[in-house]
């Protein structure tokens, strides 16, 4: 089981290039051997998760876990974070969010809406590093993810 | 001010006394701040966040930063008591990671389904347990924004 979550890919919802980027480095500074992929918004997250839209009939393997960004155009993260937790197929996934608010709102809100926990954005890349350093240590080699149920090696 | 109402509480729920024991062990040797607060089943768990029965005011029960949750235990086991929490408006918001010696598949995603924040199997060292509390300890209670924390 635990092969083929190193191989399920850590998928990101980040409108922000420049994020996305700094996550990228962070991973491989810290060895992590899950693949990250991307998408920008809610919307593109969701067509991911359900291989529709742009994602019909491409491989799109089920992530190990999702890092939810909430600021996002078109469909933003909380959205997206409600109808993923409430789809039976989808809400076993643990989602991480990773957003620069500090709101209370957003906070307890996503707590709320049943995101695995919420993290915010540290302002260095230093403290970026770290940060993915206990993560790949808590999530990827401490906690049992969800079983795969096979979708991890599709291709 | 008492310092103990400063950091909020873990709480645990298992049934047996030793695995409470080699826990709270393992917390003082991480130096973790938090106080723990220990009870026997889910129906005692229950009874701590309504503040019922012996919780019941003015007994203190702090609200807890986390609540660390054994599956199997008598009168109300955590399954049961997972689905209670979590579908409580003023509960659910408490991050619940289930502690178990289970490693059945159906356990783990059932308790995900359920709406556990995580699953990590009980080590069976304490060397291992004092693994898991490190690693519980700077993910949950140093990198994560936990809920209802006034800054």
């Amino acid at each position: 089981m635990i092969k083929a979550l190193e191989t399920a890919p850590i998928l990101m919802a980040d409108d922000d290039d420049g994020d996305r980027l700094l996550t990228y480095r962070a991973l491989e500074k810290n060895q992590v051997p899950n693949l990250l992929v991307t998408v920008m918004n809610g919307e593109e997250l969701l067509d991911y998760l359900r291989r529709t839209g742009k994602f019909a009939g491409l491989p799109a393997p089920k992530p190990c876990m999702v890092l939810l960004d909430l600021n996002m155009p078109r469909m933003d993260g909380r959205e997206a974070l409600r109808v993923i937790k409430a789809d039976p197929g989808l809400r076993n996934i643990p989602v991480v969010v990773l957003s620069t608010s500090r709101a209370p709102e957003d906070v307890e809100g996503s707590y709320d809406a049943g995101a695995n926990s919420y993290i915010i954005k540290p302002a260095t890349f230093d403290g970026l590093v770290q940060m993915i350093g206990s993560l790949k240590e808590y999530w990827l080699e401490m906690v049992e993810l969800p079983p795969n149920n096979g979708t991890s090696l599709r291709a | 001010m008492d310092p103990k109402k400063e950091v909020p509480p873990i709480l645990m729920a298992e049934d047996d006394a030793d695995d409470r024991l080699i826990t709270r062990k393992a917390l003082e040797q991480n130096r973790v701040a938090n106080p723990l607060i220990t009870v026997g089943d889910g129906e005692e768990l229950l009874d701590y966040l309504h503040r019922r029965g012996k919780y019941a005011p003015p007994a203190p029960a702090p609200t807890p930063c986390i609540i660390l949750l054994d599956l199997n235990m008598p009168k109300m086991d955590g399954r049961e008591a997972l689905k209670l929490i979590k579908l409580d408006p003023e509960l659910r918001k408490i991050p619940v990671v289930i502690l178990t010696t289970s490693k059945a598949e159906e356990d783990i995603l059932r308790t995900y389904n359920t709406g556990a924040n995580s699953y990590i199997t009980k080590p069976v060292t304490f060397p291992g347990l004092l693994d898991v509390i490190r690693s519980l300890k700077s993910y949950w209670l140093e990198i994560v924004d936990l809920p209802g924390k006034k800054d």
